[in-house]
């Protein structure tokens, strides 16, 4: 588990919206009317109760929730959103809780609303290759449902086994296969949500299109803060008859960013194309025994999937270029089991690097590939200048950087270091053109750093887009969008801490 | 404000920013006066949406590839930006826009592209417009300059509102520029040719949908099927081998898609309204006793009909779908499927939220927007 103990302390600095102790009279208040709509088991306020629901992925943000609410159906949801609307409750939607930017961090005077008891999936049409699925289905039980048709629903976030649908629309998640099929924006064709109103909308449609404005590309990664989802349309891709990865070392990062950019010159979209560099090979290998080339300087990890026909060709490919950028070794996978554990190294990174330090802050941040090499390096000089150590593991293909940076948390000048350290990084990604969420979401955690990446003039339009949907505000408030006040404190205490090294940078 | 005519030749950099800076000043100016403005790119596809109203802003001035880095996948433009100059850089690297846009005439440009949000023949498989746009930059209805989106694919900083300008027909104001992934060229392609009827198509190219197979484009007009293939060479030849079908000979392949694609294949031509019917693809034959071509795999029909909006749309409805009248037809009658009135109620707030005087493109879309 991320413990990204370093901006709960810029939080102490400056309060987030909703942090706080429970109002017991209007707790009362707002359970006796919810107590009309739902069953006691589906009504949650005793603090034993809600203390399970304080946190999400982010665990070292917490707030007790005032209320927990589990509605069961979509009239449940309308009924509880109106409600809230009438007595002006916030609303914070949860799914499983898995998210790392801590979209889902109650509100002390707000209703949690959990999906969890929407979890079934309503219909699978395998003719069309789509399933209607309620948001509190998980996103691995969808692929599971449907293999038997030889289909598979293929945006795979990592934590994949517990997140569910809903989740992966409010946060538009990823995964290490995104580059070839897509984030959750490319792979879900409607969702059917209620409104802060208590209106039902349906944004996308069972077609590839629907009249009007695109309002389901605003809707996917909107972070619980437009409309509650009570049904999502998927769309299922046929399951590739076969996958083989190839492993490449390189004694060279630089070297390894313009192997990665050969591939794609090559005119090769690979299934996945991951990197790794020695300080995560070194944690992972003793933990998995994965077979990582700890004298390398980088490992790639390069997929191929589709007809066997089709990986015979890219793999050669693949290999030939990689070859050619000056792979110090390759090893092609020559079974499932072994192309599955040249994978479980990459997948176990973050654990394994939470056996070697006490705490870990795993950042998230999206860079063009071309600076990938200026990146790495300098994030070699932090460490030097934190004194804290750092892991890399990146989606090469698509420039989403993954440094996990170890510290104590136990240490109070240990997280401060940590804290500065993750803020220079996602300085320097926005510095290079890129962008201070890959994948996680901004939640409460990068909520100071889109002052940095966004203009205020862009900022307030996403305050109006929030407010078409949602006028009164009440929905997740707090999140994503900071206010003009919040830009202006951080902009003061991060400069005062001498930490903002880039003071005068194009804001995009 | 002196309106400044663009000249064609317009490249970025400081002559860019100086058009940018100049049609800041005429928006600012509109917005004072509450003028509408109708939004002119290329005008090749003035014919989409409801009649166009409000004194001409042309666009197309703004031009100029601004950045193109084929190893990471995008293209970044000026919104007057020819489509074909788009394209034919991109074809230097191998690389193609993959949801094949449909021109409509020479002039078409980037952000008329992303505007009309239309998606040509590899759209069922690739994806449409709004897939691949990764950033934009708009001129908002108060004269002020936004940015949406990056230039990297991957970025959930917040809401995606940069696809959502993706068909946006202008309502929300002007795309200064767009970014784009872009995608390698297949290595190889064959079309086949099947002799079937509607029913038979429907369900063959479903079926084949939820196979592991390298479709990228389908047609289905008077009782013959073209199925386009692509991709690697080896999964191409057996595609081939698994489907059997006639194949097309390249060049008389290449032809066809494009044809379809502009709209010159014959089913296009003559005078009668023309609809494109949205549907899932799996919607049986719709039975309207009307010329009929079918692309995406089903999922987009064209209909010739003169038959009335209403009952058109009553039996698109009842699977699933809508319909959009096209081209022709009458100018009394709707263009676009009328929204639900809580999902009209948030289109009105966007519209009040980006261009609160309703200076841009007024009523191109819905009467109220």
């Amino acid at each position: 588990m991320s413990v990204p103990a370093a901006n709960a302390l810029l939080a102490e600095r400056i309060p987030l919206e909703g942090s706080g102790p429970v109002d017991a009279t209007r707790q009362r208040r707002v359970v006796e009317r919810l107590q009309r709509i739902l069953e006691p088991d589906c009504l949650l306020y005793r603090e034993e109760d809600t203390r399970p629901f304080e946190c999400d992925g982010l665990s070292l943000y917490r707030q007790l929730p005032m209320v927990v609410a589990l509605p069961r159906d979509e009239a449940q949801v309308v009924a509880v959103l109106r409600a809230c609307r009438e007595l002006e409750v916030p609303v914070v939607p949860r799914g499983a809780g898995t998210g790392l930017a801590g979209s889902a961090l109650p509100h002390a005077a707000g209703v949690l609303l959990s999906t969890s008891k929407l979890n079934r999936i309503l219909s699978i049409d395998a003719n069309a290759r789509t399933a209607v699925v309620q948001p509190g289905v998980r996103n691995q039980a969808v692929s599971e449902a449907v293999a038997g048709h030889g289909l598979y629903y293929a945006p795979d976030p990592s934590s994949q086994i517990a997140c569910t649908i809903g989740g992966n629309v409010a946060e538009n998640s990823g995964g290490v296969h995104c580059l070839k099929y897509g984030l959750t924006t490319h792979n879900v064709m409607r969702v059917r949500a209620v409104t802060i109103d208590g209106d039902v909308i349906e944004v996308g449609s069972a077609a590839l299109d629907a009249p009007g404005l695109d309002l389901l590309s605003m809707v996917i990664g909107s972070e619980g803060m437009l409309a509650v989802a009570t049904e999502v349309t998927v769309r299922l891709v046929p399951k590739p008859a076969q996958a083989q990865v190839v492993m490449a070392s390189f004694d060279d990062v630089g070297r390894a960013g313009e192997a990665v950019a050969a591939v794609i010159a090559a005119g090769i979209i690979p299934a996945g194309m991951e990197m790794m560099d020695r300080a995560a090979t070194a944690a992972v290998e003793p933990f998995v025994g994965a077979g990582y080339d700890l004298e390398a300087a980088t490992i790639l990890l390069v997929e191929s999937d589709g007809t066997s026909e089709e990986v015979a060709e890219e793999i050669a490919a693949i290999r030939s270029v990689l070859q050619k950028s000056g792979a110090t070794r390759l090893t092609v996978s020559q079974s499932e089991a072994e192309r599955l554990r040249f994978w479980a190294g990459r997948k176990a990174a973050f654990p394994a690097v939470g056996r070697i330090s006490p705490d870990y802050y795993c950042m998230d941040g999206t860079i063009p590939r071309r600076s990938l090499a200026k990146v790495l390096s300098a994030i070699r000089e932090m460490e030097g200048r934190f004194g804290l150590r750092c892991a890399n593991v990146f989606h090469a293909g698509d420039g989403n950087l993954h440094p996990l940076i170890m510290f104590d948390a136990n240490d109070p000048d240990s997280s401060q270091r940590a804290e500065a350290f993750g803020f220079a990084i996602l300085e320097l990604c926005v510095e290079v053109g890129g962008t201070v969420t890959g994948e996680h979401g901004v939640g409460v955690e990068k909520v100071h750093q889109m002052c940095l990446q966004f203009d205020r003039t862009t900022l307030d339009a996403f305050t109006a887009v929030k407010r078409a949907f949602d006028p009164p505000g009440l929905l997740n408030p707090g999140k994503v969008v900071p206010s003009k006040a919040r830009c202006a404190e951080f902009g003061r205490i991060h400069v005062h801490g001498g930490n903002l090294r880039f003071p005068d940078l194009p804001r995009f | 404000m002196p309106g400044t005519e663009p000249r064609s030749d317009a490249t970025a950099g400081d002559d860019g920013d100086r058009r940018v800076a100049d049609l800041v000043a005429r928006v600012r100016a509109a917005a004072a006066a509450g003028e509408a403005l109708q939004i002119q790119g290329g005008s090749t596809k003035a014919f989409y949406g409801e009649p166009p109203t409000g004194t001409p802003l042309p666009v197309g001035g703004i031009a100029g590839i601004v950045a193109y880095e084929p190893t990471e996948l995008y293209l970044k433009a000026r919104c007057g930006t020819p489509l074909a100059e788009v394209e034919t850089a991109l074809a230097g690297s191998g690389q193609v826009l993959a949801f094949e846009p449909p021109h409509f005439g020479d002039t078409a440009t980037v952000g008329g592209c992303v505007a009309a949000g239309l998606a040509g023949p590899r759209r069922a498989t690739a994806g449409g417009v709004r897939d691949y746009v990764l950033g934009v930059t708009l001129l908002d209805g108060r004269g002020d300059v936004l940015h949406f989106g990056g230039n990297v694919m991957k970025n959930v900083a917040g809401y995606d509102v940069a696809r959502a300008l993706a068909g946006s027909l202008g309502i929300l104001g002007v795309l200064l520029d767009v970014t784009l992934k872009v995608l390698p060229r297949p290595p190889e392609e064959a079309t086949l040719r099947f002799a079937v009827d509607e029913t038979t198509a429907l369900a063959r190219l479903n079926q084949w949908g939820g196979l592991p197979l390298p479709l990228s484009a389908s047609a289905w007009h008077d009782g013959v099927l073209h199925l386009r293939l692509s991709g690697a060479v080896a999964a191409v030849q057996a595609a081939r081998r698994q489907l059997g079908g006639d194949v097309v000979e390249r060049a008389d392949a290449d032809a066809f898609w494009r044809a379809l694609r502009e709209q010159q294949h014959a089913f296009f031509g003559g005078g009668a309204p023309l609809w494109r019917v949205s549907v899932p693809s799996t919607a049986p034959a719709l039975g309207l006793d009307a010329p009929q071509l079918i692309e995406w795999g089903g999922a987009q029909r064209w209909l010739r009909t003169s038959a009335p909006a209403a009952s058109l749309r009553a039996r698109v409805a009842s699977v699933g779908g809508h319909a959009t009248r096209f081209r022709g037809g009458s100018p009394d009658g709707a263009v676009f499927t009328t929204l639900a009135p809580p999902v009209a109620a948030i289109h009105r707030r966007l519209k009040e939220a980006f261009d609160p005087q309703r200076i841009f493109n007024r009523g191109r879309m819905y009467p109220d927007l």
